[in-house]
């Protein structure tokens, strides 16, 4: 069945703000030289921290798998250019907490020669899905979006979910960011590749690719490549202007009008949706056997003298691209990994740039002034009309305030995309986004504990019930020892031989006594 | 007169019969309410209630044995939790345990360990690896934190160690003081 009307629907709440996008849309400053030395975090992604499968001193070749994942949730991290490993090492990551991680050094040796790839496969089509996915986790594609959650594992939804709708998006509703828009402009016929496989492997019957309206090049660009590829089934929506339309449960909602449930996901009601640099990432992983080593990352703020967008291997150091746009301007003031509504500001610049970078804000300070001081809230309901998750966002304020975390989730807490308009909109300036994430992670923190508590519990158990099999056995043993050696001296008495020689001894007593008695009377 | 008699005394006896038999049908096994108790302690095993860990801890605090403040790892949130379970008022702790939110976990420096097998024996929760005149190590993912592993070991070479705050236990802090002025404020007005 394919949606009628597609995009005609409306998601609640959400926000317009300036997008500022026009400092750095469709400016592409061209591609961050290798850096000398390459900074490979381990965990780049949501799931399992990959595995090293590399040594200090070790020469690796462009795109050779130098980490692998070792849970299903999970992706492998490649040689984004030739060169030796120096070692693994701590260092600081891209990281709210701005905590060091193990990462793997590259140094680069400026051939760029790559290593041996597996087949293209140009004809994907006569293929199963489970080979195509297969293809995409060995090239450790994740959503490129800013979540970085594996996208194979997101292919794999199942045959009891059969997936109608494939979600394209293109929406990028984040204030800033623009390398999304770059990528549809400049690479459309890519995208669109990328569709066409992934609607084989998700087997589905449609897509639709969503757009931002304040993006007329980009959907006038994508429009063309869908109408070139000849693809029937394939359609460029274009959607209003409102933040946060590209969030996914949002997007799906306003293109198919369909909900994503409550602590579901969008496979459940048979809707994949995948960020246009994650398709395009596949194109490369399927038709040219490329695993994804690079991405593309807006770099954008007062605080940047030539704001752009850059083509940045992964593990490049955050100074170097600075530097290829032009450096910082007198103005800056907060550097941010991400949207100034997602992001998370960063306490200083020594990171290397991961899957899950899609932009650098250095903001101005009036671009991103010092929050106001929070005010007592006066209950007026505004972060619940603007709210995109139809939770109760003051309610989740208070129980999160006095950190009653049975309460948070009674109160949907995990439903909580965390896309900041409650905290944008509130006439007090709480930063309610900030309670919320502490109360997530409180809960999380707990969860762990109960688990930890279970697992000691259960071998307290086993280790009492060791202790006392142990004495059981023992004390068993000694039973049989006592009762053998009973029984022997009770065999003992009849013994023919001892009773036998007894009687002799008593015999030759008798004698002698005899003897001497004799001996007295002579 | 007699009719009412009868028909309360046949009441009585079919109602009667019929909790005997629901006694014996539905008898519980177990005591539910040990198991309920043992779900809010934490299981460290420690001991430092008094009792051999934490399951007859529950089963005295069931039988009215035992006070619910005696768990330093539970701290003031686990007493207030078995307050709540049991319906009885909140009592402060015995004695502290460390500050909150910091978890320490035992720690073998391995150079120096002597293979003499006292502290697996010591570990409630089989964390401690190693064999007589073999090094011994800790499992740091099972470890409880007890520290019952320490005052055996003869060459003092067991260290606690808080855990180390990693990518994957790290928490989001509550947000600013100014909400705490916010509150006095409150108070105040």
């Amino acid at each position: 069945m394919i949606t009628s009307n597609p995009g005609h629907w409306d998601f609640h709440g959400g926000i317009h703000r300036p997008d500022k996008k026009s400092l750095s849309a469709g400016k592409f400053l061209g591609k961050v030289p290798l850096p000398e030395i390459l900074t490979l975090p381990l965990q780049q992604h949501i799931g399992s921290m990959a595995e090293p499968v590399v040594t200090a001193g070790e020469h690796v070749y462009k795109g050779q798998i130098i980490a692998r994942s070792t849970e299903y949730i999970g992706a492998p991290i490649h040689a984004p250019s030739s060169g030796i490993v120096l070692g693994i090492e701590e260092h600081p990551v891209p990281h709210p907490s701005g905590l060091s991680a193990p990462c793997i050094l590259l140094q680069t040796d400026g051939k760029d020669e790559w290593g041996e790839l597996p087949e293209p496969l140009p004809h994907y089509a006569d293929l199963d899905p489970s080979v195509l996915r297969e293809r995409i986790r060995w090239a450790g594609i994740v959503g490129l979006g800013g979540a970085a959650f594996p996208t194979s594992v997101k292919l794999n939804h199942g045959p009891d979910r059969p997936i109608q709708t494939l979600v394209i998006n293109g929406a990028e509703c984040e204030p800033y960011i623009t390398c999304d828009d770059l990528l549809m402009r400049e690479q459309a016929d890519r995208i669109v590749e990328g569709i066409e496989i992934l609607l084989h492997v998700a087997e589905a019957q449609e897509c639709l690719i969503g757009i931002e309206d304040n993006k007329p090049e980009a959907i006038a660009a994508m429009r063309r490549a869908v109408t070139e590829s000849g693809l029937q089934n394939v359609q460029v929506v274009q959607v209003a202007t409102r933040y946060p339309m590209g969030g996914e449960k949002q997007l799906i909602k306003v293109l198919t009008g369909k909900e994503v449930p409550s602590h579901g996901i969008p496979a459940e009601i048979g809707v994949i949706c995948m960020n246009v640099a994650t398709t395009a990432a596949v194109t490369d992983a399927v038709i040219a056997a490329r695993p994804l080593l690079s991405r593309l990352v807006t770099v954008t703020g007062a605080g940047i003298t030539s704001p752009g967008n850059l083509e940045v291997a992964f593990g490049t150091p955050l100074p170097q691209v600075i530097q290829l746009a032009g450096g910082y301007t007198d103005q800056a003031y907060k550097l941010i990994l991400g949207g100034p509504m997602m992001g998370f500001t960063l306490g200083n610049d020594s990171i290397p740039l991961t899957k899950g970078s899609n932009c650098i804000l250095v903001a101005s300070q009036e671009e991103a002034p010092a929050p106001d001081r929070a005010l007592p809230c006066i209950r007026c309901g505004k972060c619940v009309e603007v709210c995109p998750a139809q939770l109760l966002p003051q309610q989740l304020y208070w129980y999160a305030r006095a950190k009653d975390l049975d309460k948070t989730r009674e109160y949907n807490l995990f439903d909580c995309i965390e896309c900041g308009c409650c905290s944008w909109v509130c006439p007090s300036h709480i930063p309610l986004v900030q309670y919320y994430r502490f109360a997530k992670t409180e809960n999380w923190a707990m969860e762990k504990e109960k688990q930890q508590a279970e697992k000691a519990r259960r071998r307290h158990e086993a280790r009492t019930q060791r202790l006392e099999r142990l004495e059981r056995e023992r004390k068993a043993r000694l039973r049989q020892k006592k009762e053998a050696l009973e029984k022997k001296t009770a065999t003992n008495a009849p013994d023919p031989k001892k009773s036998a020689i007894e009687a002799a001894m008593k015999r030759v007593a008798e004698k002698k006594a005899r003897q001497s008695r004799e001996n007295e009377e002579h | 007169m007699l009719t009412a008699i009868l028909a309360i005394t046949a009441l009585s006896v079919s109602f009667g019969l019929l909790l005997g038999y629901s006694a014996i049908r539905f008898k519980v096994e177990g005591d539910p309410l040990v198991d309920r108790i043992d779900a809010i302690l934490p299981q460290t095993q420690c001991g430092q209630c008094g009792f051999a860990g934490c399951r007859p801890y529950a089963e005295a605090i069931a039988a009215g044995k035992a006070e619910i403040n005696l768990c330093p790892p539970g701290g003031e949130a686990g007493m207030l939790a078995l307050a709540d379970l049991l319906g009885k008022e909140p009592v402060p702790l015995e004695n502290e345990g460390p500050a909150k939110g910091e978890k320490f976990i035992a720690h073998i420096r391995e150079d120096e360990c002597i293979g003499c097998t006292l502290c697996i024996q010591a570990c409630p929760v089989d964390a401690i690896v190693g064999a007589a005149k073999q090094m011994h190590t800790v499992i740091a993912e099972q470890c409880t934190g007890c520290e019952l592993c320490v005052p055996p070991c003869p060459v003092e070479c067991i260290d606690m160690v808080p855990v180390k705050t990693t990518l994957s236990n790290w928490k989001w802090p509550f947000p600013n003081s100014d909400d705490q002025e916010l509150e006095a404020q409150e108070q105040q007005s």
